[in-house]
């Protein structure tokens, strides 16, 4: 081995471990954490109480394709002129974005449940929040496995 | 049921009053997230529908705001009390402001 292969193999190998300290140290940050659903919370209801309950959030258990996930959300509620849900929005922790979709209803609904079809880029939980004419806010959740996920969505 | 513009709605056309009736409303839009890259690594840009409305007489009785996370072709299904007979009309609404709607009518009986 001469001297200029030892310089290449050297130089090669401190170019690459660098690569890799700064692949680990800097990782790209594509999805939302748990942390960002809280935050988005925080800014659409502020510090206000939010228990659990009232809220049913459905999924398949297994999503076959990320890219179209059935979602129900239905929320306890009389739904008459005095008591009703005044609007819900849909959460996810594990997509780009963490809000998902937000819906306004009233006494006219009847009923407070609403489906849509959702994109989930990784297996994940997806919260629902509901806030009521009297100012209450309530949670619910479910849990569903991507198999085929929306990557880049 | 009424297809025009890519939009299709599922709703009763006559119903009792007070009755509590579904609705499906779907239009046809790719809700491009603005996250995908095309062949030659170029972000393709956020082209999506952020607004759903359904009037009832004018009335608005059900909004939703779209997010990238709802899936192309947008699929909404929610109820409405029946009250009195009239019109339903359907209202999406893109990031340009773009409007796409459909109007049934309901008699209530």
């Amino acid at each position: 081995m001469n001297e200029t292969d030892a310089l290449t193999r050297r130089r090669l190998l401190t170019v690459a471990g660098a690569a890799l300290v700064t692949a680990a140290a800097w990782p790209v940050r594509v999805f939302a954490e748990p942390a960002d659903v809280e935050a988005s919370i925080k800014a659409m209801f502020s510090q206000r109480e939010i228990r659990e309950g009232r809220v049913t959030v459905e999924l398949p258990p297994i999503s076959e394709n990320g890219y179209s996930v059935p979602l129900s959300v239905a929320v306890e509620s009389p739904m008459t002129e005095t008591d009703y849900v005044v609007r819900i929005a849909v959460f996810a922790e594990k997509n780009p974005l963490p809000d998902v979709a937000r819906f306004e209803l009233g006494p006219s609904a009847g009923i407070a449940h609403v489906r849509t079809r959702i994109r989930l880029g990784d297996s994940q939980r997806i919260r629902a929040v509901a806030e009521m004419n009297d100012g209450s806010l309530w949670t619910g959740h479910a849990f569903t496995v991507v198999t085929l996920a929306a990557c880049v969505l | 049921m009424s297809d025009a513009h890519g939009i299709r709605i599922a709703a009763p056309n006559r119903a009792s009053a007070g009755e509590v009736i579904e609705i499906k409303a779907m239009i046809q839009h790719e809700m491009e997230t603005g996250y995908r890259r095309d062949q030659f690594g170029r972000q393709i840009p956020r082209f999506i529908l952020e607004r759903f409305e359904c009037l009832y007489n004018g009335k608005p009785v059900f909004r939703a705001e779209l997010f990238p996370a709802i899936a192309a072709n947008p699929f909404l299904n929610f109820f409405i009390r029946a009250t009195e007979s009239g019109t339903l009309d359907f209202r999406w609404t893109d990031q340009d402001g773009h409007t796409f709607s459909e109007r049934v009518t309901l008699e209530v009986v």
